[in-house]
């Protein structure tokens, strides 16, 4: 074993550690701890260090590619272990630290409970033996993923991370089964906050079975599915379709109220996403002040139909305000849009996160109060009719909305406005040389996605029944570039995945709720780091994004492997 | 009524010259890239436009097509004064460009590009796009077969059509950024050093095919050009252009045996030894 | 010689309309406020002084961006949360120094203690910040480094707010900055005296150090050029470590004035600056080092002494609540109208 793996193993422990300390220290072990993630096993908070273990364990088993080394067997076994349980020295000298010295007055979570969670509730010397053990032990275990077949590992390691969101939805889940009166399936599964330990195992397998079956006979399946004729593929989309249009309409009604007012909350996302998506995805421009359309959609309706609004008398009823609130949107978003036409990508963001946070401010001072209402807002906003302010009735006119925008956006998207602002995105005088008129194309993205963000506000200001100045704060501009760099830019499935994932999962999961934006902040850094093009990239983003690789993949598919070929969908 | 007696010759001039320059100057602060640079081009011709490294040939391009403004000077395409007006502007007035470092959209395909090359031609609006409608279904359908038909025509097999243009190999760039310019129907196509990188046989085969698309889509072209291969079997005409003024202007011939130009690549050693 | 097409574009007669009428409305306003006296000299005295010694906070800060602007052409959108780090951290050695009682017996040096401190911590964030999050990311799109460095932003607040606490703390006070003094006819407190001082001596001594040492030199010729420094023998990833640390430093010196003027700390607390501090960079051109100090101190004044001066005159009640306005308009306005700021940036790539 080369002095090279050694380090670089002891090196990924001392980062796991930081990242042990990090968590615990930030709050998240503790908190954490009094969910199950294993019912009577292992909670939320002690899985943690364990994951770290074996991502670290991972990292230090497996090849070299820089020195072109690979550990063998044993070796990569002992790698891993040593890098897991360098993490577990780390962390057994933090809960040392903090049972021998005061530290809290500093560290606010740095209390004897934490101690005791770490130590396994063992006390000191016992419990960081069985620490630095375990995560050695763990660490170990992350390094056989290189060991045995890719498939497997592949299938292994999606299993698991399947196997711990169904845990952690165990809110969302057990009440949808529940509310589908599979109430025996739920006990089954679930139990205390989390899986029951058959249930871990059952869920386990099957994804894992799943996955590793798809990676062995998927081609087939596809294969046979690509020669089907075209009459037979059509008529499956259209059931497919179907199929899908149905669970979404009897979406509200399986999961019960609560959830539906989740998924109402999404659904405002996917509209503001999209919109976002419009901006940044397809025209380049990285727009940080989107709540602003946001506000000025909420307040436009809030203002004309509440009988609550101090300005304005006769209420107009939901859907007689919307032109309204669309010709508001064409006219912010021009105003947004012309002073920054000739501002470069940095710039360009801090002017428009300038004009959010002038946006809120003006809405929430006295001087503007005779129109919004001030620091109080404005209250008794009515739903649109015929639809009513129970979050399972609401649901459908959002529903409504983002599939009109996802057509929309669709539609742009394989058109000439569509190649127009892909060609922007890339390179602006090269496409303006090539005929775009680029001043136009950008204000008509800046409109059109005002235009998204504002209905959308309007849908918010119905849903919610009250406004108040201070909920649009650039924290709502950034929910929504997180989830459309998480789902992956200029694509609609990806900005829907982003908003379940960024704005669903912290509903179900309230645990996490405190950390929700410590959490975004590392997601947002890892995705650029790692994956840049997001979770479901758009072919073209793809393209952009990884230049180095297209070029490698051309040297590999020229030498006998792989494809580089792109399909366009 | 009607016109008698000789028309002027200035009209006359003009009824042959797709392209004027009077005095373009382009001033960088305090250094002049080009100086009172006179210029014309004539219908159907194909014109090079040469001289050393830095003499300020590109930077003429980019004022021809609208990317830099002059600092003085006026520049008359087809009897309208184009300074002043934004590139797109004058890509639809008919000028089309290649760029000397090939600046393809490389993250789209090759037949995105060329139909991004037919914007200007296109008449489906955004919303009329947003809606789908049947005509600008139409109208996409239409544009891509144009589109086919240009790779063809610059020679681009078609099973490239759906590939990621900056994969493809370098002399295929250069005519995938060929057929981009074509799609815009340009009158005048201007091409920045179009066989720069390329063997004598790619050259060759480039040669040809500006003649052949000068004839077939009556075209007229200005190439900026170092071969002087290149030059001298294409040409009609050609401008030598060093120090950002205009050194010399005549057939080839005239400009092969012109001292001055000589001077102007090799040196003054090249005039006496010879 | 023909007519050059003179374009009289839409957009432009917009923009002018939309700042002409912003800067009009400034002009009546000060024109009314300042008939109508209801603000005495001597009031204005005080917001002019506490608007240069929230300047010099601004401008420390700015700096930090600036420099980093000049090598990367990157805009550190976490600086702010350096600044914090910085602040929040030390808050624990100042309260450590007053329960030793070091504040009251020598105020002197558990100021120097506590700036200290802080310096170091800002210093420690900034590199790390440079080492992981940035440095992968050289050569990326415009946009992956943007959202990298807002990502960062949220981590760093967030994990402060895990670390510390998500309540505002009150820094102990120093013993002997309480109270005012009167130099001459300029009468201000001695809080304002001990942040317009120290930052005026960051400052000098940064200047040194950019126009008299090695290193300095150094930072000079990569931001001039960075592949021609490092044929220099000049190694280039070092200055770009090397302009991360000072700017944390002088950030982290900034944490500590700011809480001279203001006394509390939180974890939230370097949003707002951050983004004004890079108003004053972009103010005074960014890359642009003098520009950046006079920026700081330009937005510093106009700060304090805006709403009153610009708003009051309407009769708009509590003006103040709009000062954040008024830094974000003008931020606004000189992206617009002059991206180049006073003092002209560096050409940018």
């Amino acid at each position: 074993m080369t002095d090279m793996l050694l380090r670089r193993a002891l090196f990924s422990g001392l980062i796991g550690g930081m990242a042990g300390l990090h968590v615990s220290l930030v709050g998240m072990v503790g908190t954490f701890q009094s969910r199950d993630l294993i019912a009577d096993v292992v909670t939320v908070g002690t899985i943690m260090p364990m994951l770290i273990a074996i991502l670290v364990g991972w990292q230090a088993g497996g090849p070299l590619r820089s020195a072109g080394l690979v550990p063998g067997p044993r070796d990569a076994l002992a790698l891993g272990a040593i890098a897991g349980a360098a993490v577990g020295l780390i962390l057994a000298a933090l809960a040392f630290l903090i049972v021998t010295f005061d530290i809290n007055g500093i560290l606010a979570n740095a209390r004897p409970a934490l101690a005791e969670i770490l130590q396994f509730g063992q006390g000191p010397l016992v419990g960081s033996v069985i620490l630095i053990l375990g995560l050695g032990l763990f660490g170990a275990l992350g390094a056989t993923l290189h060991l045995v077949p890719a498939a497997l590992a592949r299938a292994v390691t999606i299993g698991g991370v399947v196997t711990i969101i169904v845990a952690l939805m165990e809110p969302f889940l057990g009440a949808v089964l529940r509310n589908v009166n599979l109430d025996l399936i739920e006990e089954f599964l679930y139990a205390s906050g989390g899986l029951t330990p058959v249930g871990f195992v059952l869920v386990f397998a099957l994804t894992a079975g799943g996955v590793y079956a798809w990676a062995r006979r998927g081609g087939e399946v596809r294969e046979r599915v690509a020669a089907l004729p075209p009459e037979r593929r059509r008529i499956g989309k259209l059931i497919w379709f179907a199929a899908l249009g149905a669970l979404l309409l009897l979406l509200p009604q399986i999961v019960g109220q609560r959830l539906s007012e989740v998924l109402g909350t999404v659904g405002l996302y996917v509209l503001l996403g999209l919109g976002l998506n419009i901006v940044v995805g397809f025209a380049g421009l990285l727009d940080l002040g989107y709540v602003a359309f946001y506000a000025v959609g909420a307040y436009t309706t809030a203002v004309l139909t509440s009988p609550a609004s101090p300005a304005f008398s006769p209420e107009l009823p939901f859907w007689g305000a919307l032109p309204f609130v669309i010709v508001a949107a064409a006219f912010i978003g021009l105003l947004v849009g012309a002073p920054v036409l000739r501002l470069r990508g940095d710039y360009l963001a801090i002017v428009t996160l300038g004009f959010g946070e002038i946006a809120r401010e003006i809405f929430k001072s006295a001087w503007a109060q005779p129109v919004t209402g001030g620091a109080q807002g404005i209250l008794s906003i009515p739903a649109p009719l015929p639809f009513e302010n129970d979050p399972q009735s609401i649901y459908y006119p959002i529903l409504f909305f983002c599939i009109l925008a996802a057509v929309a956006a669709t539609s742009l998207a394989s058109s000439r406005v569509g190649r127009a602002w892909n060609a922007m995105r890339e390179d602006e005088s090269v496409a303006e040389a090539t005929g775009v008129n680029t001043t136009n194309y950008k204000l008509l993205a800046f409109g059109l996605g005002a235009a998204f963000g504002c209905v959308s506000g309007a849908l918010f200001a119905s849903k919610i029944g009250v406004i108040f100045a201070d909920s649009f704060n650039i924290l709502v501009s950034i929910n929504a570039l997180a989830l459309i760099i998480l789902g992956g830019m200029g694509n609609i499935a990806g900005v829907v995945v982003g908003a379940l994932v960024l704005v669903g999962l912290p509903e179900f999961l309230r645990e996490f709720a405190e950390y929700r934006l410590l959490i975004y902040g590392a997601v947002l850094v890892a995705m650029m780091l790692l994956r840049p093009e997001g979770l479901l990239p758009n072919r073209t983003r793809r393209a952009e994004l990884h230049e180095q690789d297209d070029i490698d993949d051309q040297y590999e598919e020229e030498a006998g492997g792989g494809t580089a070929r792109p399909v366009v969908t | 009524m009607t016109d008698q007696g000789p028309t002027p010759p200035e009209a006359q001039a003009d009824t042959d010259a797709l392209l004027r320059a009077d005095k373009v100057t382009m001033r960088f602060g305090g250094l002049v890239a080009n100086r009172d640079v006179d210029f014309e081009i004539s219908r159907g011709s194909i014109v090079s436009l040469i001289g050393p490294n830095g003499a300020g040939k590109t930077t003429f391009f980019n004022q021809l097509t609208g990317m830099m403004k002059p600092t003085s000077g006026d520049i008359v395409f087809d009897g309208e004064s184009i300074v002043g007006r934004s590139p797109h502007e004058i890509v639809e007035l008919g000028i089309g460009r290649t760029f000397q470092n090939i600046r393809l959209f490389g993250a789209m395909t090759v037949i995105a590009n060329v139909m991004v090359g037919r914007h200007t031609r296109m008449k489906a609006s955004w919303w009329a796009s947003l809606l789908k409608l049947p005509a600008v279904r139409e109208e996409e359908a239409a544009t891509r077969k144009r589109a086919q038909e240009l790779l063809k025509l610059v020679g681009l097999p078609r099973r490239y059509s759906e590939d990621w243009a900056k994969n493809l190999p370098y002399g295929d760039q250069r005519r995938l950024e060929l057929a981009r310019a074509l799609a815009s129907e340009p009158k005048l196509l201007l091409l920045d050093e179009p066989t720069a990188g390329m063997n004598p046989g790619e050259t060759a085969q480039m040669t040809a095919l500006i003649k052949r698309l000068r004839d077939e889509l009556d075209l007229t072209v200005l190439l900026i050009e170092h071969d002087m291969k290149v030059v001298m079997g294409i040409s009609e005409r050609i401008t030598v252009l060093d120090y950002g003024e205009k050194l010399a202007e005549g057939r080839p011939e005239e400009i092969r045996a012109n001292p001055a130009v000589i001077e102007a690549y090799l040196g003054k050693q090249a005039t006496t030894s010879s | 010689m023909p007519g050059r097409r003179f374009r009289l574009d839409l957009v432009t007669i917009f923009l002018w309309l939309l700042g002409g009428g912003l800067v009009l409305l400034a002009v009546v306003g000060s024109f009314l406020t300042l008939t109508q006296g209801r603000i005495s000299p001597a009031s204005w005295q005080n917001l002019i002084i506490a608007g240069v010694a929230l300047g010099s906070v601004y401008a420390l800060i700015a700096l930090g961006y600036t420099l980093v602007y000049g090598i990367l052409f990157m805009i550190n959108f976490a600086h702010g949360e350096v600044f914090m780090w910085g602040a929040f951290t030390a808050f624990f050695a100042a309260t450590a120094l007053d329960d030793a009682g070091v504040m009251d017996s020598s105020p002197l040096v558990a100021f120097a203690l506590v700036l200290a401190t802080a310096m170091l911590v800002s210093m420690l964030v900034a590199i790390l910040l440079e080492r992981i999050a940035y440095r992968p990311l050289r050569g990326a799109p415009r946009l992956v480094p943007l959202i990298t460095a807002i990502g960062a932003s949220l981590f760093l607040q967030y994990t402060a707010r895990g670390f510390y606490g998500s309540g505002v703390r009150a820094y102990p006070s120093y013993g002997l900055f309480d109270g005012n003094l009167q130099i001459g006819p300029i009468r201000m407190s001695v809080e304002e005296l001990v942040v317009i001082g120290s930052a005026v001596g960051l400052m000098i001594a940064l200047y040194f150090f950019i126009n008299r040492t090695r290193t300095g030199r150094a930072m000079r010729a990569v931001s001039e050029d960075k592949d021609v420094a490092a044929m220099m023998g000049i190694n280039v990833d070092r200055i770009i470590v090397t302009t991360f640390a000072i700017g944390g430093l002088l950030a982290g010196a900034a944490g500590i004035l700011y809480t001279l003027l203001f006394n509390q700390v939180n974890f939230f607390m370097g949003f707002l600056p951050g983004i004004k501090a890079f108003t004053a960079a972009v103010l005074g051109g960014i890359g642009n080092i003098v520009g950046a100090v006079l920026g700081g101190l330009l937005l510093g004044v106009l700060e304090q002494v805006g709403p009153n001066l610009f708003l009051s005159g309407y009769g708009i009640p509590s003006p103040n609540q709009l000062q954040d306005v008024i830094a974000f308009s003008v931020l606004v306005l000189v992206l617009i109208f002059r991206p180049s700021g006073f003092l002209g940036r560096k050409e940018g790539v």
